[in-house]
């Protein structure tokens, strides 16, 4: 059960990262690559009726996190306290931005809410990167279960890298979902940009796994205990070589289709480097909160299950659908925003 | 109380004060554009079609500030209420997660349908969705209720002898006696909010003779609508939440009456003025024996007071006691005013009394503080308890987050809030000014 439920969380992040992934890569993207009105327009149209339901899984995964893990929750969340206070003021100058916009056509109102998705958009990419690599590190846990995450402890060169990682990765999955969604001349620089960023990610990927093991210092306790486990990290090499046979401009959704195996491939190797810890302590091995010391009761742990669970699978079905019905090319005339 | 916790309280009580403002109007308003398009649908009015059109560009930028503003309390329980989270998650953690899966995937997938447009989407598709949005935001307020209504009147669960506390019964927090009442309550609220923002916003366009058509629709509705939502707002609703109070949390019902004296045949006090160091109230007006009637159905009752509590058991009382009257005074006035209101429309004189109209559009904010101030009742009047009978307020904190790291936060908050406030009004206010008959794609 414990082990479900963390496959769960592992899941709802994982399609977390792959959805709100290209909102955010756009985003990062968006002043370089949409050079004028109608073409950041049609960037914002092209995640405008999908970005709020992506973001919603990571509130669902935040509020299942609350009741399968609630001591990785309290822990977690109050130990990132400022640079979590900077998420959710990104989040809200993002949300505000993509919404905002359109309200009025004045030039510099628009320019004002451009620079606030672009900036929004990197800087929350690059902390849930930073966030993600320290809990890979290990966090300085005590006894009582929590730890005091300050700006100079969580901005190690490890998480800085992974940091870089997921603007990189996020920002080549964006330019992937263009070259899906869009024609002309942003179609075209949305496939230069994906070129030159699979180079940069195949660069950072190299960099960060070696720093893992370095890190780490050595191999992962899954990894040994169970070398199966060497499939998930052998995606990783397999989405970056179908990313790169994808480059040509007539094979945009396989190009789109190999980001998000990256992606997934990187969320679930590290999963499997954390697993079955949640929150690694640095302090004392025995101080790190992993999935059973920090779980709910199991009566808990299986109603919720069940409960979610069920409600996932109607949010997938009809996930698909909403991402149907906006299927295809955006076009200005069509879009709200 | 330490200053640690106090930043914490004031934290959450003003970032979750200021989420609220907008779901009101969310919830409400999305069941009026549901109505409006479906009447369309059925009749063929181009007029339903023009004011469903209109409320969807308010309910947009409406919407888009509730979750902007709603995000940050899922990550507060965490951020500044560790311990609380770490002690109850697996309990009333149930219902939190749910609102994201049931609820606001609903919504958010239906908006994007329901702002792309008929153009887009087809119309039944665009109908369908609007029922949508208005069905995931009624949900996703009924989970959050009930998540509210475990801290209130917890249920469900067991403790075990080193006093952690497991989930016993799903169903039990699901349908937790206290959220239905206060569900029903908080709904009705928000649908007689949204019933004065549509008549406040139509008696403007009538007094300033622009868009008559729409405005004579916007004030009849609103004042039909307002006739029935402010008497439910009372009873059943208002009065079947107040007899939970006084079943589960009878300190705070002293403290909402100011009643320091235990006493039988207790009188309502309807003004006066609590001193909690002596322990009268000043200045009273009473109506004999009817509090006694209102808790307990007898007006012989004894309804126990204050001073039978210890005071570490007392709620602040002023706030209490302040809030909850001026809850109940506005409830009475919209009542009143309603019913005039429908008294003008029997006589046919509702679209030319300026001075019925002015009232109107005056009373837009008012709606909005009866609400806050119904909240400020719940919250504060369950003070010293966080979850009420099982943890104290100061036990559920961040213990590692320092009260200097909170008030900066704070700081933060007030300042993109005060920000994001006067977007709000100004987006609005564009909108207003351009009116309903404006072409959407004007927009683009
Ligand atoms: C338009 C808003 C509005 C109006 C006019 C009223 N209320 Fe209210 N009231 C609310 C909006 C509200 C609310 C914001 O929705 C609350 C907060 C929590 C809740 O359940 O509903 C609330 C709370 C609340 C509580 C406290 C429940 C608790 O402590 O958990 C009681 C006893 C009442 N109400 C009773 C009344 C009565 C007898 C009214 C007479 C007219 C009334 N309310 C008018
Ligand atoms: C429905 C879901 C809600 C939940 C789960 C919730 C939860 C909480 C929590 C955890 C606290 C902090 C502990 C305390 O000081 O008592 C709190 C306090 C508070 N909440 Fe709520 N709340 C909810 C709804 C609301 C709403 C809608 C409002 C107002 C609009 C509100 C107003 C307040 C206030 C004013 C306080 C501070 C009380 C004090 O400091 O004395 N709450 N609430
Ligand atoms: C502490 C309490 C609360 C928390 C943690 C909370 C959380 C949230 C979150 C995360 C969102 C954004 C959802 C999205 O991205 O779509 C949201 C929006 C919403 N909330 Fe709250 N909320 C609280 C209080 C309330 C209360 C008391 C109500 C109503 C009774 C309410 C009703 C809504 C509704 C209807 C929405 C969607 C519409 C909108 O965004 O305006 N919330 N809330």
């Amino acid at each position: 059960m414990n082990v479900t439920w963390f496959f769960m969380l592992g899941a709802m992040l994982t399609a977390y990262t792959v959805l709100d992934g290209y909102d955010l890569g756009v985003g990062s993207l968006s002043l370089w690559i949409a050079k004028n009105d109608d073409e950041r327009r049609l960037a914002l149209n092209s995640i405008g009726p999908v970005w709020n339901g992506n973001e919603v899984w990571l509130l669902a995964a935040g509020g299942m996190l609350v009741v399968s893990f609630p001591r990785v929750y309290a822990a977690g969340f109050s130990g990132f306290y400022l640079a979590l206070m900077l998420v959710l003021w990104l989040l809200i100058l993002r949300g505000v931005s993509i919404e905002f916009r359109n309200q009025s056509r004045d030039p510099l109102w628009r320019a004002l809410w451009d620079a606030g998705f672009w900036f929004g958009s990197i800087l929350l990419a690059f902390l849930l990167g930073v966030a993600l690599g320290n809990v890979v590190r290990g966090l300085p846990i005590g006894s009582d279960g929590y730890f005091q995450g300050t700006f100079a402890l969580l901005l190690n060169p490890y998480s800085l890298l992974t940091g870089i990682l997921t603007v990189v990765v996020l920002a080549w999955h964006g330019a992937n979902y263009l070259r899906v969604k869009t024609e002309g001349a942003l179609f075209e620089r949305a496939v230069r940009w994906s070129r030159t960023l699979w180079w940069i990610t195949v660069a950072m990927v190299i960099v960060v796994t070696v720093a893992t093991f370095v890190v780490l210092s050595g191999t992962p306790h899954t990894f040994r205990v169970y070398p199966v486990a060497w499939v998930i990290p052998f995606f990783i090499l397999v989405g970056l070589v179908w990313g790169f046979l994808s480059r040509g401009a007539d094979r945009s959704a396989a190009a789109f289709r190999s980001s998000v195996l990256l992606i997934v491939a990187l969320m679930l190797t590290a999963a499997l480097t954390v697993f079955p810890n949640l929150l690694p302590s640095t302090t004392n091995p025995q101080y790190s909160l992993n999935i059973y010391n920090a779980a709910s009761s199991p009566h808990a742990l299986r109603v919720s299950l069940i409960a979610n669970a069920l409600g996932m699978i109607a949010v997938a079905v009809y996930h698909t659908y909403v991402h149907r019905v906006f299927h295809g090319k955006v076009k200005l005339e069509e879009g709200h925003y | 109380m330490n200053e640690a916790v106090f930043a914490h309280r004031i934290q959450f009580a003003f970032t979750v004060m200021f989420h609220y403002l907008f779901p009101i109007l969310t919830m409400g308003l999305g069941f009026f554009i549901a109505l409006f398009s479906t009447l369309h649908l059925l009749t063929k009015d181009k007029r339903y079609a023009d004011a469903a059109r209109f409320w969807a560009k308010i309910f947009a930028v409406n919407f888009a500030l509730g979750v902007v503003t709603g995000i940050p309390l899922e990550f507060e329980f965490g951020t500044n209420w560790s311990r609380f989270s770490s002690f109850g998650g697996g309990v009333f953690g149930q219902t939190l997660p749910l609102e994201g899966v049931y609820a606001f995937f609903l919504e958010s997938g239906f908006l994007g349908m329901f702002l792309a447009g008929e153009k887009r989407v087809g119309r039944t598709l665009h109908w369908i969705s609007g029922l949508g949005v208005a069905a995931g935001s009624l949900l996703s307020g009924y989970f959050i209720v009930a998540t509210n209504a475990w801290m209130q009147h917890p249920v469900g669960y067991e403790m075990d002898p080193s006093g952690a506390i497991h989930l016993k019964s799903f169903w039990a927090v699901l349908l937790n006696p206290y959220a239905i009442w206060q569900y029903a309550h908080t709904i009705n609220g928000a649908l007689l909010t949204a019933a004065f923002v549509i008549g406040g916003i139509g008696a403007f366009y009538l007094l300033s003779d622009r868009h008559r058509e729409f405005g004579m629709l916007s004030v009849k509705t609103a004042v039909v609508a307002g006739v029935i939502l402010s008497l439910t707002q009372l009873f059943p609703t208002g009065d079947l939440n107040g007899a939970d109070v006084v079943r589960y949390q009878p300190v705070k019902l002293a403290a909402m009456e100011g009643l320091f004296d235990t006493v039988q045949g207790a009188p309502l006090a309807i003004v006066g003025m609590p001193d909690t160091d002596t322990g009268t109230l000043i200045d009273p007006i009473y109506i004999p024996d009817f509090l006694s009637f209102l808790a307990y159905g007898n007006f012989r009752a004894t309804v126990a007071g204050l001073n039978s509590y210890s005071k570490d058991l007392w709620p602040p009382i002023e706030l209490t006691y302040y809030c909850y009257h001026i809850m109940v005074g506005l409830g009475t006035l919209f009542i009143g005013q309603m019913l005039i209101g429908l008294f003008l429309l029997w006589r046919r004189k509702l679209y030319s009394s300026r001075w019925f109209l002015w009232t109107l559009m005056f009373a837009i904010p008012f709606p909005y503080i009866a609400n806050e101030a119904g909240w400020l009742v719940s919250e504060v009047g369950r003070q010293p308890w966080l979850v009420y009978g099982l943890m104290r307020t100061p036990a559920g904190t961040s213990a590692n987050v320092a009260a200097g790291e909170t008030i900066f936060t704070l700081m933060g908050f007030a300042g993109i809030y005060a920000v994001l406030s006067i977007l709000f009004l100004f987006l609005v206010a564009r909108i207003i000014n351009r009116g309903p008959q404006e072409d959407a794609s004007a927009r683009a």
